[in-house]
């Protein structure tokens, strides 16, 4: 009697401090959290899209890694509007509109992104402009003497 | 390897100091990084612009449902995100009677929410809402920008969202929600 009480409260001290880290909800995943389109295709993009969106609730992951029930939410969002024929680009948007350009692991053109697309150019260019240099030197030194 | 025999080979000047130069700016960044307070809060862009249309099912049996129509004339309102099994929104709670009491209308979205854990909620911690619409799918959330519970929006009278409070709202933010309220209805 008197050890079952003990063995009840020991339980309940190692429960209780637990109780907020368990605070998540008991639903059901939505329908295409965790369930593939029917047509490959259109699962293929849908997968391809969702490993370049950010999980909001743990955001170093995408939501194709993540198991967050608000992950699951956006995948049946996406899967969804997927299977009624939206373009990616299109939801990627949608979500960027919502949510800022965070949501997004690809990055988009613009004005202040574009030193991204355009630093291999200038590298290029650069050491272009260094070789160009350099080998006249060259030259210059092979014709002199 | 020397340069052309015409030319002196050059002093080294400012470019020496270069490297150390983009190194200490380097260290700056990264020690920047580090001191800044961390904000992993992700705000909405969907600040200024209409709420979506949506048609919710009630989720408790006595308050109806939630719908995008109900926000459009009338006056301002606050939109709260929340769920029964969310910590913080049990925090949040006397705040939003408090808000109630000063007169601001309040509809819910209970997000992935049981009827009976949200009764139970609802009975422990008071019903603020005029209305609470039932989001299994976190359609209404997503669809608004909101990225966690509790959340609390104020859209004004013609159904335009005007500010996100991300978070439980705190009794210092009391007046403040209510200054936001004021200035949706002008």
């Amino acid at each position: 009697m008197k050890r079952s009480r003990f063995i009840l409260a020991a339980g309940a001290a190692l429960v209780l401090p637990l109780a907020p880290l368990v605070a998540q909800d008991s639903m059901p995943p939505a329908p295409y959290a965790y369930r593939q389109l029917p047509d490959p295709a259109q699962e293929a993009k849908a997968q391809a899209l969702m490993e370049t969106l950010r999980c909001l609730k743990c955001q170093s992951q995408s939501i194709a890694d993540s198991d967050a029930s608000m992950a699951g939410d956006m995948r049946n969002e996406v899967r969804t509007r997927i299977a009624a024929g939206e373009q990616p680009e299109a939801i990627r948007q949608w979500l960027i509109d919502r949510y800022g350009d965070y949501v997004s692991y690809t990055p988009q053109v613009k004005p202040l992104t574009w030193p991204l697309f355009a630093a291999p150019a200038v590298f290029l260019a650069l050491a272009a402009l260094l070789l160009r240099g350099r080998f006249r030197r060259a030259n210059l030194r092979k014709d002199k003497p | 390897m020397s340069g052309p025999p015409s030319s002196a080979p050059r002093k080294p000047g400012l470019a020496l100091w270069l490297p150390l130069a983009l190194f200490a700016a380097f260290l700056a960044l990264v020690v920047w990084g580090l001191l800044r307070p961390d904000n992993r809060e992700v705000a909405s862009t969907f600040i200024g612009k209409p709420i979506p249309a949506f048609d919710l099912p009630p989720a408790s049996a006595d308050r109806p449902g939630l719908t995008r129509a109900q926000f459009v004339g009338g006056k301002p309102r606050l939109l709260n995100i929340f769920a029964s099994w969310c910590g913080p929104c049990a925090v949040e709670a006397p705040q939003l009677a408090q808000l109630a009491a000063a007169g601001a209308e309040i509809d819910g979205v209970a997000i992935r929410d049981r009827k009976d854990d949200l009764a139970r909620f609802l009975a422990a911690n008071g019903n603020p809402f005029a209305r609470i619409g039932q989001d299994d799918l976190s359609k209404v959330q997503i669809g608004i920008g909101s990225s966690g519970v509790p959340e609390t929006f104020v859209v004004d009278a013609r159904g335009v969202i005007r500010y996100q409070h991300i978070g439980a709202i705190m009794p210092d933010d009391v007046p403040m929600i209510l200054g936001k309220l004021k200035e949706a209805g002008q």
